[in-house]
């Protein structure tokens, strides 16, 4: 007991120069894989496009050059390098739209993981610390929410809700909700039977800053890895959605939709499809090679030496 | 096992009820009036409205209205179409072959292509063959497989001309429907190559849906082979003096499925959802497309019903995955 | 001819931090029939010797040797697949964990005609009756009735047990037996060695036994081995090493036996053997060693009559 009764000055430097050894350990582990370091660059390159689209873009998203409808991209024949992706059927710039397009999608992705974790990982924690009947519901309904495929539940809710980007954002992370639930729950029950907790328990720690000071940070590492995956499908599944015409509705420049709206052209003008497909799949792609490093780095088990 | 299935059983009843309690109340939470919404009946007298009321049974308490839909649900009542007026359970079933021979062959697709891919790129870690076999199924896992399908339709159906673009037959084919799946029914059927044709529909279609599944399978298999490799057991097989073949096919397989065996169930649900963006692309005539049809027309009773139906499937579909799980793994079968 | 000729045996891992020697210029010789204890700490290398010469090691493994001979054969010259035909048959080994040497998916009768239907050919089913005998043999009791038995279902002792049996079916002319008894219970290890011993004289095989226990040894093994950091530090008849140990780390092997021990202490070594970051100049041992001198600390000693010391200590009665 002799540990929880420290002077607090030495223990915060000490857990201050902890965490700049774990920090440092972190980015050992991850830099030393060259692809997960090459995903964290792109998609800091996305997230500045996606910032800064009002400056980086050639023409307004929605500006519509009538007469250059179905240009193709500058290196075609018949290309401009005004648009140098081309244009699609109403003469939009189709590379303004894709990097306006960014925005809505690491916004939606954002905003999905921010959700669902938060109320996932809060739900988790109530779960396996309070046990009992509360955790059974708890995890009863998260088995309901998992035995339906993830895109049909959406498209259940929005369905209910109607079509529309913050619908598409709501009904996806539902569905991405269990799963944040079960690791946080897990981890949890994990870290209950842990000396530490105990020691802070019989310091006469209450249950909520048990919960989120005491429980939380020590099984972060697992929540922060599947955050990332999360981050990746739900970018995925906004642009599907999308795509079925139940979430981002035209003329929002959303990935999925603009494959959408310009379906029709596919054979004709097929770089209107191909480029807001690619740019899904690179950002997808950077997302998922950095969640592999992040878990090869934050996840000791699979450490090697 | 009976035990352990049985348990797989018993917590699945739950979430059955949970499933019927969301499918319930997905009707409830409709906004607007039930009688204009689900009869479609507009600007009706007061006693119209009541009646209507009493006959959808929206009238009576909340529980009781769910006591009457778990009754009906379990008697294979699942409710009418509002658009075709046919009962539910029926379209569902009589949809759903062309569904399940779609999902078989993708993920019969995913597994024949996997899980070789996951044992190379195990036996060969490190090397280039690893490398590229896990940075292509990364790309798989990444990909948007609505505009994999597109892109896959331009190329092969437009450029090279060789699949067709939609659909599961061509229409110069007279081909009676007895079990539904057209690969059986084809064969069954004295249409001279309408077998070749089906299987020529069914390429494209089943290669969009299975890669993500593949990508998974693929890396699990080389994650799981990885771990048994180098457990003793593996080293007793070498001590033995057995092939190397041997060595990696029998002994460090046979280990290696278990874990995979629970990730390929986990891709049936992945494989349904993918079915709905696969089957619009390709016009299929599936459940998928079946689902979004009805999400579209406001066929309300059609999606309270399709969920219904759909999670119990991916939930039976599970249980199935539990049994072979069970028969593989002796710590449970003994 | 002896039947096992090792010379100059050394097995380098590559790691991320260098080159690890985890054997060092090893020497081995073995008659047929005869039984050789290899003891050492942990971490000495004895394990990782014996899976060269069967081949196991992983592919980060670099052997080398001067002589690798089995029964006249070049074991390092040798193709892997006429490497197997002699690995398992008439070299076998027996490993220290039998509960999960054993493979969990495959039935106990499965795995032992397996070997048999390796080497000698035919169907796994023609060897039933030779998969029973052996079983029995090995003393498992309703031998027929546990060839459909799991790993899981048998305890420590008896996957131990059917381990033996698998690796003596096809007769081998040699049987390494790694830590055979460590995982298990004390009642157990006794059983276990006898069972070895008794069956190394039945079938008038060679053994080497490896272990870090000088008791098993004293009751057990011809001849004794001593590894040190992956060296062979001294290596002798059974009777004159514990009479007479020569080498300063043997006599504070033999010192930490609890028959020594002194009071309620036992007599353990101080500090542990050194890794791969922490290797000392000169002698291996010297920073452990009570004898040591000036000249241990400078120069890395030499073998001379099978010890690897610069002061060997004296033999019984010399004063030095």
């Amino acid at each position: 007991m002799t540990t929880t009764t420290a002077t607090p000055s030495p223990a915060a430097t000490t857990s201050q120069s902890v965490r700049q050894q774990q920090w440092r350990e972190f980015w050992f582990y991850f830099s030393a894989s060259k692809t997960a370091v090459a995903g964290l660059v792109f998609l800091i390159g996305v997230i500045l496009v996606a910032l800064f689209a009002d400056f980086i873009s050639p023409h307004l998203p929605a500006e519509q050059y009538r007469e250059f409808a179905e240009i193709p991209p500058a290196w075609m024949e018949g290309g401009q390098m005004r648009f140098f992706l081309g244009t699609d059927y109403a003469g939009r710039d189709m590379l303004s739209r894709i990097i306006h397009g960014a925005r809505l999608s690491l916004l939606a992705g954002c905003i999905v993981v921010l959700l669902s974790a938060s109320i996932g990982i809060f739900l988790g924690l109530v779960a396996g610390f309070k046990g009992g009947w509360v955790e059974t519901i708890i995890m009863r309904v998260m088995d309901t929410i998992m035995a339906v495929p993830g895109l049909l539940m959406a498209l259940v809710l929005v369905a209910l809700l109607g079509p529309g980007l913050l619908n598409a954002m709501v009904a996806i992370a539902i569905t991405y909700t269990p799963s944040f639930v079960r690791l946080a729950r897990a981890s949890t029950i994990n870290e209950m039977n842990r000396d530490y907790v105990t020691a802070s328990r019989v310091a006469g720690a209450g249950p909520l800053r048990l919960m989120f000071i005491s429980i939380l940070p020590n099984c972060m590492a697992p929540l922060i890895v599947q955050g990332t995956l999360s981050f990746s499908t739900a970018i995925l599944d906004t642009a599907a959605l999308g795509f079925l015409g139940m979430g981002a509705q035209a003329p929002l420049p959303e990935w999925g939709t603009l494959i959408a709206e310009n379906r029709d052209l596919m054979l004709s003008a097929p770089w209107t499809v191909t480029f807001p497909g690619i740019a899904i799949l690179l950002a997808v792609l950077a997302i998922n090679l950095m969640g592999d490093g992040l878990r090869d780095a934050l996840d000791p088990k699979l450490k090697r030496s | 096992m009976f035990k352990f299935l049985f348990k797989r059983l018993l917590v699945l009843v739950p979430v059955f009820f949970g499933v019927t309690l969301v499918a319930f109340g997905f009707i409830r939470a409709l906004p607007g009036d039930p009688v204009e919404v689900l009869a479609g009946e507009r600007g009706v007298t007061p006693e119209r409205h009541a009646e209507l009321m009493a006959q959808l049974g929206f009238d009576k308490p909340m529980w009781q209205q769910y006591l009457s839909y778990v009754g009906d649900v379990l008697q294979g009542d699942l409710g009418t179409s509002l658009i075709t007026n046919r009962p539910v359970v029926e379209e569902f079933f009589e949809l759903f072959p062309a569904t399940a021979e779609l999902g078989l062959c993708a993920i019969l697709f995913a597994i024949l292509l996997g899980i070789p891919a996951g044992i190379i790129a195990a036996v060969k870690r490190g090397s280039f063959v690893d490398q590229g076999i896990m940075s292509l199924s990364l790309v798989g896992y990444s990909m948007p497989i609505f505009w994999w399908g597109l892109l896959l339709i331009i190329l092969f159906s437009n450029t090279l001309n060789l699949t067709p673009v939609s659909g599961r037959l061509s229409f110069l084919f007279d081909v009676e429907p007895v079990t539904g799946f057209m690969l059986v029914d084809t064969l069954l059927s004295d249409e001279e190559g309408s077998f070749w044709n089906a299987l020529h529909h069914l390429v494209l279609p089943s290669v969009v849906l299975g890669t993500i599944p593949l990508a998974v399978i693929a890396r699990q298999t080389r994650s799981a082979m990885l771990e048994v490799l180098s457990e003793d057991y593996v080293r007793t097989a070498k001590a033995k003096g057995l092939s190397p073949v041997r060595v990696i096919a029998v002994h460090a397989l046979r280990n290696a499925m278990i874990t995979v065996i629970t990730v390929i169930g986990l891709q049936v649900a992945v494989l349904l959802a993918g079915a709905i963006l696969t089957e619009t692309i390709f016009g299929w005539p599936g459940i998928g497309k079946w689902i979004i049809f009805s999400v579209f027309s406001r066929d309300y009773f059609a999606v309270q019903g399709g969920l219904l139906l759909i999670a119990v499937s991916v939930m039976a579909v599970n249980l199935i995955v539990d049994l072979l799980y069970g028969l593989i793994n002796p710590r449970i079968l003994h | 001819m002896a039947l096992l000729d090792i010379c100059n045996l050394s097995v380098e891992f590559a790691t991320a931090h260098g080159a690890l020697k985890a054997v060092d210029g090893v020497d081995l010789k073995l008659d047929e029939g005869e039984i050789v204890a290899i003891v050492g700490e942990s971490g000495s290398g004895k394990s990782v010797a014996m899976l060269a010469l069967m081949g196991l090691l992983p592919w980060t493994a670099k052997v080398t040797a001067d002589r690798m001979l089995f029964d006249g054969q070049d074991l390092l010259t040798m193709s892997a697949k006429q490497r197997r035909k002699i690995i398992g048959k008439d070299i076998s080994m027996i490993f220290q964990e039998p509960m999960t040497s054993l493979n969990p998916c495959f039935s106990v009768g499965h795995q032992i005609s397996e070997v048999l239907a390796q080497h000698f050919g035919g169907s796994r089913r023609s060897h039933k009756a030779r998969t029973i005998e052996l079983l029995q043999q090995v003393g498992i009791p309703a031998a027929e009735t546990r060839l459909k038995a799991y790993p899981h279902q048998l305890s420590g002792g008896m996957c131990q047990r059917v381990m033996i049996a698998m690796m003596i079916a096809c007769q081998p002319k040699l049987l390494i037996a790694d830590e055979p008894t460590t995982a298990l219970d004390v009642t157990i290890q006794a059983q276990i060695l006898e069972l070895l011993v008794e069956l190394q004289q039945a079938n008038g095989m060679a053994l080497v036994l490896i272990t870090h226990d000088m008791a098993v040894v004293a009751e057990t093994a011809d001849r004794v081995v001593v590894q040190y950091a992956g060296q062979q530090v001294e290596q002798r008849a059974v009777k004159d090493l514990f009479e007479n140990p020569r080498h300063p780390y043997t006599q504070a092997l033999l010192r930490a036996l609890p028959e020594h021990s002194q009071g309620e202490l036992l007599n353990a070594i101080p500090g542990v053997v050194p890794g791969q970051l922490d290797r000392p100049v000169g002698c291996l041992f010297n920073p452990r060693c009570e004898h040591v001198q000036e000249h241990c600390r400078q120069t890395p000693p030499t073998r001379n009559e099978d010890i690897l010391c610069h002061y060997p200590l004296p033999l019984a009665g010399q004063k030095p």
